[in-house]
């Protein structure tokens, strides 16, 4: 199984992501992460879904996602041709002794931290999935109180946009 | 040019611009509303059924019957629950139909209000597309959009929710409204050069068969397949759900293929090295185990829905579009090449296989009634003029088998989710449909018995069907497998409407019916000529016949088409497929 990334376009309508997230479980796929917001135009919104799934089986999810009326479009992301970010916050044990330590962590990683406490700190970094496990690895030692993670979002690289034609079949209809 | 109105009436208003005649429903709070304007409406006749499953299977008769959208009204909570089963069932055999339930006030949803149900939540799996609608301004078209919806590309449900406060609020209403479906794009049109590879592997093939599915007639192409059939030679099977879209009686017709196909057509399809697919899905019913189904055959595979082609079984040659419009582009492809495939050897294997294995069945020197000759004896008298609805079960494979269908359309049945009860109501939606023609609902006792209130709408609304109930007094299909695979142990299979409990000429009667009974081969033909004489009102029929008569051939669940049986532990000699 090998994982894959797709953008999917969808309107910005009650119930879609109850349909999206519906069709994945009725047709037998996980989804290792997903992530729904507003994008550049009011109407639509954009989901970054990661599925584990063979080739074939995915070609099949895809060709039904595209039936739901609600979506609009789909790209899968190549991982090399694409940008690819999860949020994390996480808060860690830090007192006098070992905050220097974890700082020092903090800007290693590029991370940020946002909140400091007399006995923890929370801080905030963005990254490949990779990159997070790397962190939350480092972190361990210090004591991990407490962590929380967004889904995936993902975005091709170059000038090309994938909302372009979708924005004209919606103008089209308004 | 904008009206003020209330949602109710905008409502009853866009169903008349649609062109609905025809209305299924029971009413009840959150639709009642609806019900007051279209208790005025001279355009949209509202059939007062007995229950919402009649409602919504009518529905799906009368679509299958007319090719227009089936419409079922409910009101919410169980009035639309009860919508499920049929929306289900419209669902798996494409069926046009839009269902408009009311729902909750807007205010009160999600507060677990008095006969509150989610029911656009409940039919997202089963629908092509719901809407819940709570702003009155946005009914007009809603009901545009479903309709559309339901109707093109791959036909299917579409439900409607609609709030009561939208219903009963003013709004402003205009026609036509602009559908806003930027996500909805059904393509039609085929690639034009898939069309030539299928029509090259055509004429290099062998041994090819045309495997001809539901979306051929849905798509109006059955004149093309006989075209296509025609100028080709190439031997055509009908699954379940296309029988009639090639005439029976043709000698390329190869019969029904799948579990209860016959030999001829699995044959054609097993020992094939070309299938193709019309407007078909490749279900398991057909292919039986899919890793050992037609393992030489290369597949040509149109459909209008793109997520059909490889689903199950990979396309050589996908092709994307409706089946008037690919099969037309097909024969005029062919034409074009003037070239043709040399099937004699294949003509002759096939040709064998139907002499020697034609469909038949056990007759019983006891003197009792076997089911299949029932349907011999209907599909004579009756004829191939006939609307024929079968339940589900064993009647509905022999309706399938011992019918003689000519017409595209004339066989209507619960194929993908296979309902029992279908049929009664089913029947009264194809009758209203068709008032003309005669409509022949052939149920079992079992299939019967869950649906049979809407007799009370049949008498009282003057919708004169036909009932055949094959009486063997089991649920026979379930029997059947009791009977092969587990060691004829018959729990609770066993209906014991062979004591007459019901009584179903007497059924019939209380509801207004004539009903008729017979019990023995000799007067099966002037029983179904004398249901064929009574015009006025519905007719039941209680045909009795022997509770061991069994559907074969039969490939068992999840077993090879090679192993398909004719009998009981009985297999056809296979020729030399090497030729």
């Amino acid at each position: 199984m090998s994982r894959h990334t797709l953008s999917v376009l969808v309107e910005n309508k009650p119930g879609v992501l109850a349909r999206v997230s519906a069709l994945f479980s009725r047709r037998g796929f996980n989804i290792d992460s997903l992530a729904v917001g507003p994008t550049e135009h009011d109407d639509i919104s954009r989901m970054t879904i990661v599925v584990s799934v063979e080739e074939l089986p995915l070609e099949q999810v895809t060709k039904q996602l595209n039936k739901l009326v609600n979506v609009l479009k789909i790209v899968e992301l190549d991982p090399s041709q694409s940008v690819q970010r999860e949020l994390m916050l996480i808060k860690v044990k830090a007192d006098a002794e070992s905050r220097s330590h974890v700082l020092e962590l903090v800007s290693l990683f590029r991370a940020r931290c946002i909140d400091v406490a007399a006995d923890a700190v929370t801080i905030e970094v963005t990254g490949t999935p990779d990159k997070l496990e790397a962190f939350i690895k480092v972190l361990e030692p210090f004591g991990i109180k407490e962590l929380v993670q967004s889904g995936m979002v993902a975005i091709g690289r170059g000038a090309r946009s994938i909302t372009d034609r979708s924005l004209r079949a919606l103008d089209r209809t308004a | 040019m904008t009206e003020r109105m209330t949602g109710a009436q905008a409502l009853v208003r866009a169903l008349e611009h649609v062109g609905v005649d025809t209305v299924f429903g029971i009413p009840g709070g959150a639709i009642l509303p609806a019900y007051d304007p279209l208790y005025d409406s001279t355009k949209v006749r509202h059939v007062l059924v007995r229950h919402e499953q009649g409602a919504g299977h009518a529905a799906e008769g009368y679509a299958q019957a007319t090719g227009k959208v089936g419409v079922c009204m409910a009101t919410s909570g169980p009035g639309a629950t009860n919508l499920v089963t049929p929306i289900a069932d419209a669902y798996m055999d494409s069926v046009p139909i839009v269902a408009i339930t009311g729902q909750v006030a807007s205010a009160a949803i999600g507060t677990d209000a008095f006969q509150e149900a989610d029911i656009s939540g409940i039919t997202m799996p089963i629908t092509k597309h719901n809407f819940l609608i709570t702003d009155p301004g946005e009914i007009a078209r809603t009901i545009m959009e479903a309709f559309h919806i339901a109707s093109t590309g791959r036909p299917g449900p579409v439900l409607v929710d609609i709030s009561k406060d939208a219903l009963q609020s003013e709004t402003t209403f205009s026609w036509p409204p602009t559908m806003q479906l930027p996500g909805y794009r059904p393509v039609t049109r085929p690639h034009s050069k898939q069309i030539r590879e299928a029509a090259k592997l055509i004429a290099e093939s062998r041994r090819p068969v045309l495997y001809v599915g539901g979306g051929v007639h849905k798509a109006g192409a059955a004149p093309e397949l006989f075209q296509l059939a025609e100028l080709t030679n190439i031997p055509v099977v009908t699954t379940l759900m296309a029988r009639g879209t090639f005439p029976d009686s043709h000698p390329q017709h190869m019969g029904m293929p799948g579990m209860h196909g016959s030999v001829s057509a699995v044959a054609a399809l097993q020992q094939s090295d070309l299938i193709v697919g019309l407007g078909v899905r490749f279900d398991d019913r057909v292919t039986g185990q899919l890793s050992s189904f037609a393992p030489r055959a290369k597949i040509v595979h149109a459909d209008i829905d793109p997520a059909e082609i490889s689903k199950n079984r990979h396309a050589d040659v996908p092709i994307v579009g409706d089946c008037k419009e690919v099969i037309g582009d097909l024969v005029a492809a062919i034409e074009a090449s003037g070239q043709k495939g040399d099937y004699t050897a294949w003509w002759t294997t096939l040709n064998g296989y139907k002499e020697t294995y034609p469909l038949g069945y056990e007759t019983y020197e006891d003197g009792s009634l076997a089911p299949q000759y029932v349907m011999e004896r209907l599909s004579a008298i009756a004829g191939p003029e006939t609307y024929y609805v079968a339940g589900v079960g064993q009647h509905q494979m022999w309706a399938s088998q011992f019918i003689g269908y000519e017409k595209p359309g004339t066989f209507i049945n619960s194929g993908g989710l296979g309902t029992m009860g279908f049929a009664v109501p089913a029947a009264m939606g194809a009758k209203m449909g068709r008032p003309d023609s005669t409509v022949w609902a052939i149920d079992g006792d079992g299939c019967f018995q869950m649906t049979n209130q809407e007799l009370a709408t049949c008498a009282l609304e003057g919708v004169p069907v036909k009932i055949a109930v094959i009486n063997n007094g089991n649920l026979g299909m379930v029997r059947q497998w009791q009977t092969l695979f587990y060691d004829e142990r018959y729990s609770n299979t066993d209906l014991q409407t062979t004591r007459r409990i019901p009584d179903f000429v007497k059924l019939a009667e209380a509801y207004g019916c004539v009903g008729l009974r017979c019990e023995r081969p000799e007067d099966v033909d002037a029983v179904i000529k004398k249901a064929m004489e009574i015009n006025d009102v519905p007719v039941v029929v209680d045909f009795v016949v022997h509770q061991d008569a069994m559907v074969w051939p039969m490939v068992a669940a999840g077993t090879s088409n090679d192993d398909i049986k004719i009998a009981r532990d009985m297999a056809p000699n296979w020729e030399n497929e090497d030729e």
